[in-house]
Parts: C-alpha cells; sequence; structure tokens
C-alpha cells in the first residue's frame, strides 16, 4: 500500500474528444449486418426469397398487367391485373353510397370545413387554438349535421309540452320551418327549470350567481344548438338510409373518436374515485361494454332497443350505431387512460393539493397532462381500432366503405375476374392511408410530448 | 373559524395538535401528540425511520387524515370540511423529500400554476410573483428550463420558491435533503435558513443537526408515533433529558 506510484495528482485535465469512427464503409458494415453467422445468412436468404415471391406479383396486379382505361367489363377482362376503371366509375358510390348526386356538394363541403378546421388544430405552431378547438368540437358537428341531414327536425315538444298544449292555449303554428309552440315551451321550460335550480342552490346555501351563470349557459347553448337544428334551412331532408360509404365511414369514426376519448377519461377518473357510487357505476359502465362484442352492441342498439323503448318513440338506425359504437369505445378508452393515471407517482398528487388544488383541477393540470402523454400510443392504437371497427356496422344493414363496394360487387355491368380483387385492394389502400397517417401522427405527437422536458 | 385565532400572550399560535391519533390500518402511527407552534416559530422534527415524523407534518395539511384529536391551524380546525382543507392548504406550503415538481411544467409553470388556478392571480402578476422567489433561492436564470433538466439541489429550491409562490404563512418541510447528492445539501440549506431569518413560521423534519442548532426555536423528538421530549436546541443537544434521545443523539452525532 505504501509504493510511491500509489498517489497520483492529475496535473491537466483530459480533453474531450469524439468518438472514433465505425469500422469499415457503409457496404461492408451491410454486409456484415446482414451476412455476419450462418443464421443470420440464412434469415437474409429466406427474407430475399418472400420479397421474391410476394412483391412482383403484387406489382403485376396492381401495375403492371392493370386495366387503367375503359368504360365496362369487357375492357378489363382481356387483362389479369386490377380494374382500375371499376374503381373509377363506382368511386361517386363509395364516397357518398346513395346521397343524392345533386345534392353531393353538402358532403363535400362537411368533408372540406372538417379538413379545414381539423388541419390547424392538428398543428402544434397554428395559433388560435382555443377558438379552433371550439369551432371544432362545438360548432363543426351541428353545422356537418345540418349539411348532411338538412336540418329542420320539427321539434315539438321540450320540457312542459308533455303537460301542457301550447297549440290550443296559445293558438301558434309554423313559420320559418321553427313551431312556435316548441320555443314558448323552451323558453318557459327554461325559466321554470332555472327557477327551481335557483331555489334550490338558496336552500343549499350555494352561490346564487354561479348557478344563475352555469343555468344561463347551458339553456342558452341548447337553444342555440336546437334553434340551429330546427331553422329551414332550404336544404332537402337526407334521410341516413340514403348516407354510405366513406361518408359514412367518416361519420362514425369521428364521432366515436370525439365522443370517447373525453368520455373514457371521465370513466378512467369514475373508476379511480374515492366516492363509492362514482367509482361503483364507472366499472359497471366499463365492464359491461367490454364484456359485450362489438357486433352484438350493434344489433341490439339496432333490433333490440326499439322493443324497449315506448311506443312512437324512434330513433335513427346510424345514430344508434353511432351511439352504440362511442360507447363501447368509451369503455376501452377509460381503461387506456386508467393505465396513464396509474403511473402518475403519488407525489404529484400531494404535490398538486398542498398547493391548495381542488380535485378537477389537480386533475386538468397537473395528472391529465402527464398522463394521457404517456398513452398517446395506446389511445391512437383505440383510433385505428375504432376506425377499422367502423366496416361492422354493415352487420345492421348500413353501407359504409366496406359495405358500399362489396353491394357494387354485384353489378353485372362489372363482373370480371378481377373486380372483387380490385374493390378490396382498393379499400385497402384507403383504410391504410388513414390508419398509417393517424400512426404517424401519433408518433410525431409521442416525440413532442417526450421532448418537452421529461425523462 | 379564521376569526377566532388562538393567542398567547401577543404572538397568536400557528399550529395547535391536541391529543392526535392516528392509525394506518392496526398500526398505531401517531399516538397521543400535543405539539404547539407558534407564529414565527421554526421547529425541527427529528427521530428514527418509522417514528411518524412524517405523518406528523403530513397531518397539519391533510394530506393524512387524523381519527382522534383536534388539529387548528391558523385558527381552522381541520375536520372533514373539503372548505377548511382548502383554506388551511392554501396557507400552507410544503416541501417534500422527492421535490414533487410538475416534471411537464416549465420552472416557472411550476411557480405558477397555484396561484393563478387557486387564488385567481393574472398570468402577468403571477409570473412576477414567480421571478421574486426564484431569484431569492438564486436560481432565476433557470425559470424556462424543465424540472428534468435541473439537478436535485436546483429542484428542491425551485419547489421552495413554487411552495413561497402562494404565499404561505406556515412552511412545512419534508426531509428536504435527504434525497440529494452530498455537494447540494447546502444550497438547499441556506435557501431555508434565509426563510428562517424572514420569520416564517416553519416545521422541518430533518436530521440536518448543524441547521437545526442554527435556526431552531424548538426541537422535536420522536420515537414510535410519540413525542418524547421537546426542548430548546441548546439544551436539547447539551442536555437530553430522555434515554432515548441520548442513545438516539449519541448515534447521529458522532
Amino acid at each position: 500500500m505504501n509504493g510511491a506510484g500509489r498517489s497520483y495528482v492529475r496535473a491537466a485535465f483530459a480533453p474531450v474528444e469524439p468518438p472514433p469512427p465505425a469500422h469499415g464503409n457503409a457496404m461492408s458494415r451491410f454486409a456484415a449486418s446482414l451476412f455476419a453467422t450462418p443464421l443470420n445468412f440464412a434469415m437474409t436468404a429466406l427474407s430475399v426469397g418472400m420479397i421474391l415471391l410476394i412483391v412482383p406479383p403484387f406489382l403485376d396486379f396492381m401495375i403492371f398487367d392493370a386495366t387503367w382505361h375503359g368504360t365496362s367489363r369487357a375492357d378489363c377482362l382481356p387483362n389479369a391485373g386490377a380494374c382500375w376503371p371499376f374503381i373509377k366509375a363506382k368511386f361517386g358510390q363509395f364516397v357518398y353510397g346513395f346521397y343524392p348526386i345533386d345534392e353531393r356538394w353538402r358532403p363535400n363541403l362537411a368533408f372540406a370545413l372538417g379538413a379545414a378546421l381539423l388541419t390547424p388544430l392538428l398543428i402544434p405552431s397554428a395559433p388560435f387554438k382555443w377558438l379552433n378547438s371550439v369551432l371544432f368540437f362545438g360548432v363543426y358537428p351541428v353545422v356537418a349535421f345540418v349539411l348532411l341531414t338538412g336540418g329542420n327536425l320539427d321539434l315539438r315538444n321540450f320540457f312542459l309540452g308533455r303537460f301542457i298544449d301550447w297549440q290550443a292555449a296559445a293558438g301558434f303554428g309554423l313559420a320559418a320551418g321553427l313551431r312556435w309552440t316548441f320555443w314558448v315551451d323552451f323558453f318557459a321550460s327554461a325559466f321554470v327549470l332555472t327557477t327551481l335550480v335557483l331555489a334550490g342552490t338558496m336552500l343549499l346555501g350555494a352561490s346564487l350567481r354561479t348557478a344563475f351563470v352555469s343555468c344561463v349557459t347551458l339553456f342558452a347553448s341548447l337553444g342555440a344548438l336546437l334553434l340551429a337544428v330546427d331553422l329551414d334551412f332550404g336544404l332537402r331532408s337526407v334521410e341516413t338510409h340514403a348516407w354510405g360509404g366513406f361518408l359514412v365511414t367518416m361519420v362514425v369514426a369521428m364521432t366515436g373518436i370525439v365522443v370517447s376519448l373525453p368520455l373514457g377519461i371521465l370513466l378512467a377518473l369514475g373508476r379511480r374515485s374515492e366516492l363509492p357510487v362514482v367509482r361503483f357505476l364507472s366499472i359497471v359502465f366499463i365492464e359491461f361494454w367490454r364484456g359485450v362484442p362489438v357486433i352484438t352492441v350493434l344489433f341490439f342498439a339496432t333490433y333490440m332497443l326499439p322493443l324497449f323503448l315506448p311506443s312512437g318513440v324512434s330513433f335513427d338506425t346510424l345514430l344508434r350505431a353511432l351511439i352504440g359504437v362511442a360507447l363501447f369505445s368509451a369503455a376501452y378508452m377509460a381503461e387506456v387512460v386508467r393505465g396513464g393515471l396509474q403511473s402518475i407517482p403519488r407525489g404529484q398528487y400531494e404535490a398538486a393539493s398542498a398547493l391548495g388544488l381542488g380535485y378537477w383541477r389537480t386533475m386538468s393540470t397537473v395528472i391529465l397532462p402527464q398522463a394521457l402523454a404517456l398513452v398517446v400510443p395506446g389511445i391512437v392504437n383505440n383510433f385505428i381500432g375504432l376506425f377499422k371497427d367502423t366496416t361492422l356496422v354493415l352487420i345492421v344493414a348500413i353501407f359504409d366503405l366496406l359495405g358500399q363496394l362489396r353491394a357494387s360487387f354485384s353489378d353485372p355491368n362489372w363482373a370480371t375476374p378481377v373486380t372483387l380483387y380490385t374493390g378490396f385492394a382498393f379499400a385497402g389502400i384507403v383504410y391504410f392511408v388513414c390508419c398509417f397517417a393517424m400512426s404517424r401522427y401519433a408518433l410525431f405527437v409521442e416525440r413532442r410530448v417526450n421532448v418537452a422536458g421529461r425523462r | 373559524m379564521t376569526s377566532t385565532v388562538d393567542t398567547i400572550g401577543r404572538t397568536p399560535v400557528a399550529i395547535d395538535m391536541v391529543g392526535v391519533h392516528k392509525w394506518f390500518g392496526e398500526f398505531h402511527v401517531l399516538r397521543d401528540i400535543n405539539l404547539r407552534i407558534l407564529s414565527g416559530e421554526r421547529v425541527v422534527v427529528c427521530g428514527p425511520s418509522g417514528s411518524g415524523k412524517s405523518t406528523l407534518i403530513r397531518c397539519v395539511n391533510r394530506l393524512e387524515e387524523h381519527q382522534r384529536g383536534q388539529i387548528v391551524v391558523n385558527g381552522t380546525e381541520l375536520t372533514a370540511n373539503l372548505r377548511h382543507i382548502e383554506r388551511v392548504r392554501q396557507d400552507v406550503g410544503m416541501v417534500f423529500q422527492q421535490f414533487n415538481l410538475f416534471p411537464h411544467l416549465t420552472v416557472l409553470e411550476n411557480c405558477t400554476l397555484a396561484p393563478m388556478q387557486v387564488r385567481g392571480t393574472s398570468r402577468k402578476h403571477a409570473e412576477e410573483i414567480a421571478m421574486h422567489f426564484l431569484n431569492r433561492v438564486r436560481i432565476p436564470e433557470q425559470a424556462n428550463k424543465y424540472p428534468s433538466q435541473l439537478s436535485g439541489g436546483q429542484q428542491q429550491r425551485v419547489a421552495i420558491a413554487r411552495a413561497l409562490c402562494m404565499n404561505p404563512k406556515i412552511m412545512l418541510f419534508d426531509e428536504p435533503t435527504s434525497a440529494l447528492d452530498p455537494e447540494m445539501i447546502k444550497e438547499v440549506l441556506d435557501a431555508m435558513v434565509h426563510l428562517a431569518r424572514d420569520g416564517m413560521t416553519m416545521i422541518v423534519v430533518s436530521h440536518e443537526m448543524g441547521f437545526a442548532r442554527e435556526v431552531a426555536d424548538q426541537m422535536v423528538f420522536m420515537d414510535g408515533g410519540q413525542i418524547v421530549e421537546t426542548n430548546t436546541p441548546k439544551e436539547f443537544f447539551e442536555n437530553p433529558q430522555h434515554e432515548r434521545t441520548k442513545l438516539f443523539l449519541s448515534q447521529i452525532l458522532r
């Protein structure tokens, strides 16, 4: 232990140097990674074989042997490849279903508006995020609804109308697509309900001003919503039976996505709530929807629900499917979000509590931003699954893109040996483009939230 | 309620704990705690691990609920009443062993979050307050970084600034230096000494005996969920009375 060599004091700092360069050129490194061992060699050979087996016939079918121009099956019959004129001829049907041809500008406008509002929402640096969100999540669904269905719902009863016959009492009629009786009913009901709420608030000793403002806001937005769907804009009414194709796919998927995330978050919070009733109800809801297949849900909503509803009450078939799909995916979303919530350390809750933040503020400003960022892959996984599951509405006679496609196979004018394959190739491309886009965007979001200073 | 603040002589009582008991399941973690802390007093709590020190101070802002006895903080009794709990928490700042900064927010946002959300302070004013306290803990230049980019000592100083931004009347420190590298302990203790000199009411769970000697008005020694001995630092260190205290001090002061 006591040699002179044991004592050492550094005289100068060792300089910081760049790492040594990798061995060899790109080619030799490539070869090394593909043919390093016999096993590597075998796997490389196998992969190359697979590629040679699959890719050339695929390209032949899709491009080289395909028919590109024509007007009927006769043009496609001589070629072994895809019959693209079939897609071209049926394209309108694939996109709009049986939506009336001279009304197709309405779904077009709805698509364009949606894209115009969604694109800046997805670009993090675009300004006016708050306004943009309100427009997309609050206003756009109503506008799209009116555009697609034609609006003018001809509302009759709001609340008090069930008990009072306004028509007899006031003798009002119909004007501008609005029944005055409904609106008299609405305002009277709003007034009565607000008064009741204020009375209740007074009894409980809570803030009167808050209660009043909440009531007014609620009824004002409800009124605006009802007015928008009730007004006669002169649009021809288009029943949802006539909708189809990509339009239905988008409507079902977008509704599912937009409804399932907030509902899923609420359910996840409910499942972790300290209030036993809330927790119990959330668990029952989630486990119920997770326990039944989506096809059962759609069947139930379409064919069995009407049996349980009082006679005279009927929902649109598409609306029922929409609600079924949204609730179903909300249950799945809830479990994904719960996974995120559970991975947030207890210290975060404690620090927020110690600062005086209440439950909702803690959740919205501290816990959820972190939890949701952690489960972006799971959330997008659900979105993609939902997008593809929309095709199951076929079961209840709603024709989405795939349904419309299958319907078009029976057209004798396009009956060729390759029609079926061409159709499915087209559907495959459309679904892949949509899902891949979602997946790439998710990757971008994931990187972004991770860059924001974590780990 | 707030209007009936107890006083002893002229100094108001900040925290009054009377006959407090708490159980974790079957485990009796706090046993008959009686402690009165006056406004402006600095109390250092020490004791072996598992003696209930952390649980004791976590009862002061109701991160833990006591099951028997009475805890009154700034005249507000802690009961199941959520409004009372909120009021107490707004007046009591806390610093944790693991910092518990919000990793998704910058240092500045960590500091402005609660004043803006809870007190309704405007962003501009909240940022001014935040910069003031970041200056006081000597890291204003880190304001726009994220917590993960800072050293442990810097993070803990941000945690102190974050608590101070709510303008608390009482500060609780739960082993604030135990998770720090040795070289970083001093910068955090310095910030706490400054705070003590400004007259903040503080309860500090710590084994930093040098710090205790320097700032404490009162030492509290706990073992087995009970307060074994309380005394002035001078008496506590030089003339401990209880056998358990003597043993403890002989173990940590070598």
